[in-house]
């Protein structure tokens, strides 16, 4: 490449992309997405600064990465604390300009006579033939594409004394060209508007409702008034009433005050927080006691196929967990399942482990055992190498068995790194969506609660089902509780960073 | 070694054999089953370990061809299986290859380039891999929907959504790829730096080749990951035909509509590539990082 055109590519190609985003951001913040244009404008700016400032030269390998990382990872996060202060939800999904947008254009059958209509043909466009249902006086429009489009298209109408010609569209075609026949609007001669109403007829139809100055809104149709109120995020009557579709607004601090005081609400989300501590708890004490009791037998060396134990013992972690995860739902199906086929021939039992708190409970512990342990087994064992043979010797000497070298070396030398991972391990439990959503999704509920709530849910879960599931898509509640239990991982991510400098300076 | 032998020793080692031994049963178990389930007749059907009569129509399932019932009538699969596989290979393949790309550049600025605030850079990146995505997903929801209004190419709904939506997670990459880097010694880039190569080239033409392996190795766990993902996708994607394997397989086992067997045969179809992977990349992984230590 001559090295004069490889000087100012560069700056041509960041000049190109920089204008080329720049009209993008207009089109987007023409739509009233003023946030995601205000975020894609910073970083359009950044990576204009970055790429033609020898300064920034730095920055320039670390943009994609620290820019994808702020923008779908931390941003999300401020944005769900955001959302807390809302009241987003099913009910005010969408923003004011849009609500008010939805209601300006609906629209009502007002009065006067209604034609029935024929699309006929005429040469590759269509016009619409009009037939006064109570004089029987017939008109014509102007010829019409009918292809599908957003806009209105106002069409003339004019007196006609011809039949209705053959090759009317057919029913079947009338539903597939809907789209477009709704948005004509027909003038009559008398000055009148009409749109379709149905398949077959034309009425003169109004919109419902006028914009006035100070942004209330006239019913066009009983003169009432509707205000909007930025407290409830709905448009609303003079005695209160409030008309579909709401808008979002801040509603402070109202979504707490809701978990924290409203009792139907406060007493799951206590239980829920209740069982996932002892979930995370129990969860990496069995997968941790399990796995390095097997690092222990594993690191033997009298022992032998240890490959192979390895290997086999090391599955269940290479498998998909949500492949595993689905297989244990199947297997501990209470009618077909084959756990209690094996139960039911050996012992004559058959537990309800899915309609039973305490057994889907100990059934959610039984499956994240057998998920979690072999990872711990890796960890210890990689730990146990570490420690210096001689240690195991000179306990030999003084006459100790494997149970006392256990307890007295391997375990306290083990356990002082193994820390941090153990609290990670414990986050991670703590937030273990996919484990209790796909097995259980959090079910048996409790009874009484005013949003559904399991006793095998965990926090995330019971967050998730609020957003995502029943109960109408409470995200501003769902958001709200969300930050909550950021703040407590926050507090584990402490600890755990703690955990971390102490067991590196022990190495140290 | 100098372990004591005694004459309880043997018993020891009996025992040991004994408890592994059944531990693997136990982990073995549910994988035989779901073998044994997806050869055998019917959805509800029970038996022992090893099925008495084998039919293939599960995996026909799977594999979705045309299956003939008891009664002669023949239907078509209901759950698209290949598309769905399709569909997270897709995902995965674009995700892995958006990790590398973004992770490899920053972890050269992180091991090589000297800049402010470097520590507290690694820091914040370590601080918010603690942080589950799992909490953020209304968050998720609500962007995705409102980039959808602009651009429905990449809102909800579409896979690039969830290609876009993992790009942000690229923490444990960085710090994978920033330590094989650092095991390289420097002088072999400041020899080219010396020649008149400019930091780009130096990165481009000399450090990149040497941490092939290592990307390999990234790429692998980011496809891994992204095959596994449940969460986000579950509430990006909704209709039928963009569902990834990880959102689609649930479908098999909703109440109403329970086909066990078939299950049995699309979790075989779907989880052992990936286990295969994962096993094998896991001790690449080992041999990647050290084959690079030994190099310096």
């Amino acid at each position: 490449m001559p090295k004069a055109l490889k000087r100012f590519l560069l700056p041509a190609v960041i000049l190109a992309l920089g204008l080329a985003g720049l009209y993008v951001i207009t089109l987007v913040y023409a739509m009233g997405e003023s946030l995601l244009a205000a975020v894609m404008l910073a970083t359009l700016a950044c990576f204009v600064w970055i790429y033609t400032t020898q300064k920034a030269y730095v920055y320039r390998y670390l943009f994609p990465g620290i820019g994808a990382a702020l923008i779908f990872v931390v941003f999300p996060m401020l944005y769900t604390v955001r959302i807390g202060f809302t009241n987003y939800s099913s009910k005010n999904l969408l923003n004011f300009k849009r609500a008010t947008q939805y209601l300006l254009e609906e629209t009502y059958r007002a009065d006067g006579s209604t034609f029935n209509s024929e699309v006929v043909p005429d040469g590759g466009k269509w016009r619409i033939r009009l037939e006064d249902a109570d004089s029987g006086a017939a008109f014509l429009t102007g010829a019409v594409a009918l292809e599908p489009t957003e806009q209105t298209v106002t069409l003339q109408a004019a007196p006609t004394s011809t039949p209705v010609p053959d090759g009317a569209m057919s029913l079947r075609d009338l539903i597939e060209r809907q789209d477009a026949l709704k948005n004509l609007v027909v003038v009559m001669p008398s000055g009148t508007h009409v749109r379709m109403t149905g398949l077959h007829e034309f009425a003169p139809q109004r919109l419902q409702y006028t914009r006035n100055p100070d942004g209330s809104l006239t019913n066009n149709q009983d003169q009432s008034v509707l205000r909007p109120n930025f407290k409830t995020g709905f448009y609303e009557t003079a005695d209160g009433e409030q008309v579909q579709p709401g808008f979002q607004v801040d509603i402070g601090w109202q979504n707490y005050t809701q978990i924290f005081t409203d009792a139907s609400l406060r007493e799951p989300f206590g239980r829920i927080f209740l069982w996932t501590v002892v979930f995370s708890a129990l969860s990496v004490l069995f997968c941790t006691s399990l796995g390095m009791v097997l690092a222990v037998l594993l690191s033997w060396d009298s022992l032998r196929f240890k490959g192979l134990y390895r290997l086999l013992l090391f599955l269940p972690y290479a498998i998909p967990s949500f492949i595993s995860i689905l297989v244990f739902k199947g297997l501990f199906n209470q009618n077909t399942g084959e756990i209690n086929l094996v139960l039911h021939g050996l012992f004559g039992l058959s537990p309800t482990w899915f309609s039973d708190p305490f057994l889907a409970r100990t059934m959610l512990l039984i499956v994240n055992t057998w998920l979690g342990f072999p990872y711990m087994m890796v960890v210890c064992m990689g730990l146990i190498k570490a420690i210096p043979n001689d240690l195991y010797e000179a306990s030999a000497v003084a006459g100790a068995g494997p149970i006392t070298n256990f307890f007295r070396i391997t375990m306290p030398l083990v356990i002082r790194p193994l820390t941090p991972l153990l609290i990670a391990s414990f986050a991670f439990n703590f937030n273990n969506l996919v484990l209790v959503n796909l097995l259980t999704g959090g079910l048996p509920d409790f009874l009484n609660t005013s949003v559904p709530a399991g006793t095998t849910d965990l926090l995330a879960t019971y967050t998730y089902r609020i957003a995502f599931q029943d109960s109408g898509q409470k995200f501003g509640l769902a958001a709200a509780i969300s930050t909550v239990v950021f703040l407590m991982v926050a507090a584990i991510a402490l600890i755990q960073i703690r955990a971390t400098r102490i067991s590196q300076d022990d190495k140290g | 070694m100098a372990i004591v032998i005694d004459k309880s020793q043997r018993w020891r080692i009996f025992a040991a054999h004994a408890f592994l031994i059944v531990l693997c049963a136990i982990v073995i178990f549910p994988l035989l089953m779901v073998v044994s389930i997806s050869l055998r007749p019917g959805n509800f059907a029970a038996g022992s370990l090893i099925p008495k009569s084998i039919s293939l129509d599960h995996w026909r399932f799977a594999l979705g061809l045309p299956v003939t019932g008891p009664d002669g009538r023949v239907t078509q699969p209901d759950l698209p299986v290949l598309l769905w596989l399709w569909n997270s290979v897709k995902v995965a393949t674009l995700s892995a290859t958006v990790a590398v790309l973004l992770s490899t550049t920053a972890a050269y600025a992180f091991a090589r380039l000297k800049f402010a605030r470097k520590k507290a850079a690694l820091t914040g990146l370590m601080l918010m891999q603690m942080f589950p995505t799992v909490l953020a997903l209304v968050a998720i929801h609500s962007i995705f929907s409102r980039i959808g209004h602009a651009f429905p190419a990449i809102g909800v709904n579409s896979h690039w959504s969830l290609v876009l939506a993992y790009s942000g997670g690229i923490a444990l990459h960085i710090w994978i790829i920033k330590g094989f880097y650092e095991s390289i010694p420097p002088e072999i880039e400041e020899a080219a730096t010396v020649d008149g190569a400019t930091p780009w080239q130096a990165f481009w033409r000399v450090l990149l080749p040497m941490a092939l392996p290592i990307l390999m190795v990234v790429f692998l766990l980011a496809f891994i990951g992204a095959v596994n993902e449940y969460p986000v996708a579950s509430i990006l994607l909704h209709s039928q035909d963009r569902l990834t394997m990880a959102v689609g397989a649930k479908q098999f086992l909703y109440a109403q509509h329970y086909l066990w067997g078939d299950f049995a045969a699309a979790a075989i179809l779907s989880g052992l590539p990936v286990s295969v992977v994962f096993i094998l990349a896991q001790r690449w992984m080992i041999s990647g990082l050290t084959s690079g230590a030994n190099k310096g």
